[in-house]
């Protein structure tokens, strides 16, 4: 038997072959088909009621509403509108309307699992990898050749593997790790690859800090990024009620032909922070430290989960926020908000100065009341800083984790977690 | 397909959905509005100095960013008729295909500048620059591409796929 990748072993079963190259270009059947409300009905659905083809397995689909939720907009309104009318057409069960974003919300509700080959119509759905699935973004037209025939061509990436060794300190966290390799390979370092994550510092993280590595795997260029899954893997997603969940199957062959490997030192990184306007600006927070932000943004698929929130909660305790700066928090889904005010972590964070904000990609996308105003310079826990994407073109944003945008959010300016956490006192 | 021949736009790197599509412009806006506000944040006069027929191109990674596809949709309702790069972001590629807008991988776009005149061949994989009387190659479109630009993009190929298989 040859050795193989997981994301080969994925893509070899998807395409129905023993084995797959990279380089090769094979049709995959698609296990889960994921849209949202930009991406979703309006344009992939009407895409194929004009083709006049039936949905080729509608369990297989999932419909989430999360780019223009809680939107006065009349544009908005109208696109709530015909996702709700179209999903109701076509009797789709999988819809989860203004519950969260689409990323965390897929594998919560117990659609990923390992050995998935997946397909979502948004850019960053590569995040569902974190579970040992194989998932790639698409566009809407090329969603609707899935809709309407289940498949889809795929080149066999190579596998760029990344390894993260050590233990993170305080105060240093998986968007971290992240933001070193933007900082260090470009936001085309991993084109067209699959980045495999691993290493002691990434088994040792939870789902929620996974899933910030896969996700910002598309801030590479990857085509996906994935996670070999193991029982941590195992009992997430038994709490998420995902059935015939089989992790021994899916490991990736140790011995697997690999086009490049990096080695993280994740003991030594410190907290990263990505300059206006690329991602790959990414480098020691201490380098802007000091610079004034009018707004520290806690949000979207990338840095709104659980855990995000509790780091947040970690630094912001008993302090208040700097009162130049505007403070918001959109926790990524409804579960996510529950148990945060389950466990006083909204509390902690509305005592310390913040606004909570309802679900959605919201500022992520320059919407809402956490878009930057004219002239702005903000920080937030998301995952693109491009010119013109979280508010007007004359804005500014950076980039970093939780810590990062609490701690700045606490002193009105760029700051070294560490320095909130006693770590370098 | 018959050859494209019009004039050079050309831009530099990591040329991104949030630039090629401001959200504002598909909020609220139907696409032929909306694309006049195309790369605006990046060059405001770029929507209307286009004209039909005219090529785009860029350095590496066009269309970096997001999945949304008013990106190449907006460059085509303009009247782009190819985009060549040095490299393409993956999704902005398939997408642009799938409109039926020839891609072209192109390491030699920094022998273009802004307003040359240029003839492409898109299944060959050429294009001649006429302004400076060059041949500059491009890495043809993949084999199993080549039927879906013929036909226009995924939309009319998938019809008269099923159309067939009915």
């Amino acid at each position: 038997m040859m050795s193989m990748t997981l994301s080969e072993k994925i893509i070899a079963k998807a395409a129905g072959k023993a084995s797959v190259v990279p380089g090769e270009i094979v049709i995959c059947a698609v296990d889960v088909a994921m849209m949202h409300d930009s991406s979703g009905p309006r344009r992939a659905g009407k895409y194929l009621d004009d083709l006049g083809v039936p949905i080729w397995d509608k369990d297989k689909l999932v419909v989430i509403t999360d780019h223009y939720i809680n939107d006065p907009d009349p544009g908005s309104v109208r696109t709530q509108e015909i996702s709700h009318q179209w999903v109701a057409d076509k009797g789709i069960e999988n819809f989860y309307p203004e519950q969260g974003i689409c990323h965390v919300i897929l594998p919560e509700k117990g659609h990923i699992k390992p050995g998935l080959f997946c397909v979502g119509a948004d850019s960053h759905s590569t995040t569902a990898g974190a579970f040992g699935a194989f998932m790639v973004g698409v566009g809407a037209t090329e969603m609707t050749g899935v809709l309407a025939t289940g498949e889809i061509w795929i080149r066999v990436p190579e596998t760029l593997r990344v390894s993260v060794s050590g233990t993170l300190s305080s105060g240093v966290a998986a968007k971290d790790v992240i933001l070193k390799l933007c900082g260090d390979i470009g936001v085309m370092g991993a084109n067209y690859m699959a980045v495999e994550y691993g290493g002691d510092a990434v088994k040792a993280m939870s789902m929620d800090e996974r899933m910030t590595l896969t996700n910002m795997a598309a801030e590479l260029g990857a085509k996906t990024g994935i996670i070999t899954p193991d029982w941590v893997t195992a009992e997430t997603l038994a709490a998420y009620g995902a059935d015939n969940v089989d992790v021994e199957t899916w490991q990736g062959d140790d011995e697997a032909k690999v086009a490049r490997t990096i080695d993280i030192d994740g003991a030594g990184l410190a907290p990263q922070v990505a300059a206006p306007s690329n991602p790959e600006n990414a480098a020691d927070v201490g380098i802007s430290a000091g610079t004034a932000v009018g707004q520290a943004y806690l949000g979207a698929c990338t840095g709104a989960k659980l855990d995000d929130l509790r780091m947040a909660a970690e630094i912001v305790k008993g302090r208040q926020k700097s009162k130049n700066t505007r403070f918001f928090v959109a926790p990524a889904t409804h579960r996510i908000r529950d148990i945060a005010a389950k466990e006083g972590i909204l509390k902690i964070l509305e005592d310390a100065g913040a606004k909570i904000l309802l679900t959605g990609c919201g500022g992520c996308i320059g919407l809402g009341e956490a878009r930057l105003d004219d002239g702005m310079t903000g920080i937030s826990s998301t995952n693109r800083n491009f010119v013109g994407r979280a508010g007007p073109a004359s804005s500014k944003l950076y980039l970093g984790s939780a810590y990062s945008v609490a701690a700045a959010a606490i002193t009105g300016q760029i700051t070294d977690p560490r320095e909130l956490l006693g770590e370098l006192l | 397909m018959s050859n494209i021949q019009g004039n050079a736009h050309v831009y530099g790197d990591n040329i991104d959905t949030d630039q090629l599509a401001p959200i504002k412009s598909y909020m609220n806006m139907e696409p032929d509005v909306g694309c006049k506000l195309c790369l605006e944040p990046l060059d405001p006069d770029f929507a209307g100095a286009v004209k039909a027929g005219d090529i785009f191109v860029a350095g590496n990674n066009m269309g970096i960013g997001s999945s949304r596809e008013q990106a190449p949709m907006f460059l085509k309702l303009l009247g782009i008729r190819a985009v060549l790069a040095k490299s393409f972001s993956r999704i902005f590629y398939r997408n642009t295909l799938n409109f039926g807008l020839p891609a072209l991988v192109c390491p030699e776009t920094d022998k273009i500048t802004k307003g040359d005149v240029l003839s492409i061949d898109p299944l060959a994989g050429t294009v001649e620059n006429l302004t400076t009387d060059e041949t500059l190659a491009c890495q043809p479109l993949p084999e199993h591409l080549l039927s879906m630009i013929a036909d226009g993009g995924l939309l009319p190929h998938l019809e008269k796929r099923l159309k067939k298989s009915t």
